[in-house]
């Protein structure tokens, strides 16, 4: 377990601002932690340990220290992993995270919520609300009609070009779901 | 005349019938009810009395026809009246000499032949009747020796193996009037064993153990709830949702369900579903964890409170890890440990699924925790052990004929040793705990109480009431051991007494941090052993011995320094200096006596090394 270097650093934040956008502070800052024993809670940090990239609180990295390499599996929360190419891939398990922060966010309607969740790309006649102001390769989170975060997406086309696309257009592409604790348990 | 014969036979016909019929009664009254009688148990009965009315009825039938025939058909219609009685078997008793007599003594007869017929039939109904039951009763004697070699080369007949086992059932219920001369019980519950093992597939070693456990009839109850499943149960993730909530989004999708029981907030039973349970949105949103019911009920046991630090020494698939970080609301922290590097995806995925954040995964042997994490250091312990699984048949059936003696004393020395562990990882003086909570999916007492009765002796701990007031208490005594009196308030639970899946929880509060053991490490400890080691170590620093007394000492002395110290991290390899891992705060003054000597001695040692080199120096130099 190593924090993460410069390089690493830039390309993980500038992943999470394409979906966050300006509520990348709270993610990053000082936010208060109420993890750990201690009565003060510390902020939060990354960590990366087998090319996973982890968001844990500074309370749980003190004491995960005395774990050793091979052993430690996970810590906090896995947000994404870094690929070979350096550049990282968020993945499902950072849904909580970035639900609560989105920038920018799509519904769908209750009838096509099983085909975003088989892995499938989002279309547009899947679509129920989507927030106003996007530009094609905004980051986005996409929900259920009840609220329920889904999964993330890239968009493909901005808002406006979204009411003019034909119902089989493809308007977010897939990147993670919810589906995958099921179909892809063994690669998380 | 012909006619009051006729009414007399009808008036008898009808008084016959009651009263065998009652008598009927009085014999099946606890099986049957009156109506069910009549047609069930009097059909032979009711044969008799059907081929009696229809000789009667041809009896009355050739009498009506003799009325309009001449009064000279008479003495035939008398002919047939004494031919049929002549056939039923009677007594010849009135018979042909009424021929020649009167009218008068004619029916005088026949009234008495029939009184006599009938009460005849009575007596033989009786006879069959405790025939009946005679055959019943009697039928059940224990099967030769040759009757079972016989059964054995044949191939299994089921029902009449189902029928031999409740038939020795019910005769050890009641064994002193039911059982066949000179059998001793022994040989019934061998053979009840035997008849258990084929029909239910169960090996010899675990029909043993059970039948050493549970009286007959709980014993078959027991077995009966093994071959159904338990119902499904999830628990509802309060972090991010509400038991009432959840509940009404699954019925909206098509699932059965209700609230689990009374003493769980946040358990659900599904009783059938239109769509899968594991694969809901909401499943897959982290609403909730399928998870048995028992597995409820150490977390609740344990009871963490917010801001604790726990250690859950088994947790794939995380499921009660998960529990205990909702109950923790996501505050202090939480280390879940897994050995088997298969599980761990299982373990993590659940973690991240349920939006636990405050949780560090880690792959170790659950006995080295302590050294890695620090003895002393954690508010509480999650231990839910590795079993032989014998509480849990009713999931995986090939338990019933895996396991063996063997297999069950493994896993009891295994549990030993992570108990002791994770005794040791609990800091006795933390403000919120202490506790070590300690379960398992076995019924066998040898992996629950035994290793209970074994860590009381081993570590100052005691056990505490569970809070689980539902439970079955353990077991104080068992065959011919006897385990510490405060065991009652471990805890068991029954598939067949609480409709879950067999389990042990104990609760432990650690008392104080100090070992009253020489070894921590070796399970069968011999406190001879002990005292030998002592022994040599007095010897040791008193004899001329300085360097095996001083680096003996010398550890001592520095083990003891550590030991003040509040974290350490002792090695296991203690065993030849052993008295080193007792604190000052010792209370027997066996130690105390030890230890004054060797400081003493320590000291002297170290003088006269010290003079020694002086002495070398001082020949070197001379020499030189």
């Amino acid at each position: 377990m190593r924090p993460l270097d410069e390089s690493e650093t830039t390309i993980v934040f500038g992943k999470l601002f394409k979906f966050v956008g300006n509520n990348l502070k709270n993610i990053v800052g000082q936010n208060p932690s109420h993890e750990g024993p201690d009565s003060n809670p510390g902020g939060y940090c990354f960590r990366l340990q087998k090319n996973k990239v982890y968001y844990v609180s500074e309370a749980l990295v003190k004491r995960a220290t005395t774990i050793a390499r091979p052993n430690l599996v996970s810590l906090g929360t896995c947000i994404g992993k870094l690929t070979h190419g350096g550049s990282v891939h968020l993945i499902v398990q950072s849904l909580n995270l970035l639900a609560s922060n989105a920038k920018h966010k799509v519904w769908l309607k209750p009838t096509s919520e099983m085909s975003f969740l088989y892995g499938n790309h989002v279309l547009k006649s899947a679509l129920g609300r989507i927030t106003e102001n996007i530009a094609p390769g905004d980051g986005v989170v996409v929900f259920s009609m009840s609220d329920v975060p889904l999964g993330l997406g890239i968009v493909a086309k901005s808002t406006q070009d979204c009411r003019k696309l034909d119902p089989n257009g493809i308007v977010v592409l897939h990147q993670a779901d919810i589906g995958g604790y099921l179909r892809m348990e063994d690669e998380l | 005349m012909a006619a009051t014969a006729l009414s007399k036979k009808k008036t008898t016909k009808s008084q016959k019938a009651p009263p065998k019929k009652k008598q009927k009664n009085e014999f099946f009254s606890t099986k049957h009810t009156a109506t069910k009688e009549l047609s069930d148990h009097s059909d032979t009965e009711d044969e008799e009395i059907v081929q009696n009315e229809d000789s009667e009825g041809d009896i009355g039938g050739s009498d009506s026809v003799s009325e309009l025939s001449s009064d000279g058909d008479k003495p035939f219609t008398d002919d047939f009246l004494q031919g049929s009685e002549e056939d039923e078997g009677s007594k010849s008793g009135s018979g042909s000499d009424s021929d020649s007599d009167s009218d008068e003594y004619d029916i005088e007869k026949k009234s008495r032949a029939i009184d006599e017929e009938r009460a005849r039939e009575e007596q033989e109904a009786d006879e069959e009747m405790q025939l009946n039951i005679k055959e019943e009763s009697d039928e059940f004697r224990l099967p030769t020796k040759e009757e079972l070699e016989e059964e054995s080369e044949r191939p299994p007949d089921l029902p009449s193996i189902q029928r031999r086992i409740k038939e020795i059932v019910r005769v050890l219920t009641n064994f002193k009037n039911l059982k066949q001369e000179g059998a001793p019980r022994k040989d019934y519950i061998e053979q009840l064993k035997k008849d258990l093992a084929s029909y239910y597939g169960y090996n010899d070693f675990l029909i043993g153990a059970l039948v050493e456990m549970f009286p007959v009839v709980e014993l078959m109850e027991l077995i009966e709830a093994f071959e159904k499943p338990r119902p499904m149960c999830l628990r509802t993730n309060t972090l991010k949702t509400r038991r009432r909530d959840l509940a009404d989004v699954l019925i909206n999708r098509g699932v059965n369900l209700d609230p689990l029981s009374k003493w769980s907030k946040v358990g659900l039973v599904v009783y059938d579903s239109q769509v899968p349970i594991g694969a809901t949105p909401e499943y897959m949103a982290g609403f909730y964890m399928l998870q048995s019911a028992s597995s409820f009920l150490p977390v609740m046991a344990l009871a963490p409170q917010e801001k604790d630090r726990v250690v859950d020494m088994a947790a794939a698939p995380g499921g009660k890890t998960t529990y205990i970080a909702a109950l923790m609301k996501n505050s202090g922290i939480i280390f879940a440990n897994e050995m088997k590097p298969q599980r761990l995806n299982s373990l993590t995925a659940n973690l991240h699924r349920m939006g636990v954040t405050n949780t560090i995964v880690s792959n170790y042997d659950g006995k080295q925790l302590p050294k890695v994490l620090g003895l002393n250091s954690v508010d509480r312990v999650l231990l839910d052990a590795p079993c032989s699984g014998t509480g849990v048949i009713s999931k995986d059936e090939s338990v019933k004929t895996s396991k063996s003696l063997e297999d069950i004393q493994n896993c009891a020395h295994l549990q030993k040793q992570l108990i002791l562990a994770a005794i040791d990882m609990v800091d006795a003086n933390s403000k919120s705990g202490g506790y070590i909570v300690y379960s398992t999916c076995s019924m066998m007492v040898a992996e629950n109480e035994a290793v209970i009765d074994y860590a009381l002796k081993k570590r100052d701990v005691k056990l505490v009431p569970c809070g689980l007031d539902f439970g079955c208490p353990g077991f104080i005594r068992f065959r011919e051991q006897r385990f510490h009196p405060s065991l009652e308030k471990t805890r068991r639970f029954y598939p067949h007494v609480h409709n879950m899946d067999g389990f042990f929880v104990a609760k432990l509060k650690k008392m104080s941090n100090k070992k009253p053991n020489v070894d921590p490490s070796d399970p069968p400890e011999n406190t001879e052993e002990g005292t030998r080691l002592a022994e040599n170590e007095e010897e040791g620093t008193r004899l001329a011995k300085e360097e095996v007394g001083l680096s003996q000492s010398v550890k001592e002395n520095s083990k003891r320094e550590r030991t003040k110290l509040t974290k350490e991290k002792q090695d296991s390899s203690d065993g030849a200096t052993g008295n080193g891992n007792v604190e000052s705060l010792s209370t027997a003054s066996k130690w105390k006596k030890r230890k004054f000597p060797s400081k003493e001695d320590v000291s002297k040692a170290r003088e006269e090394k010290r003079q020694a080199l002086r002495a070398e120096k001082r020949k070197v130099k001379s020499a030189s």
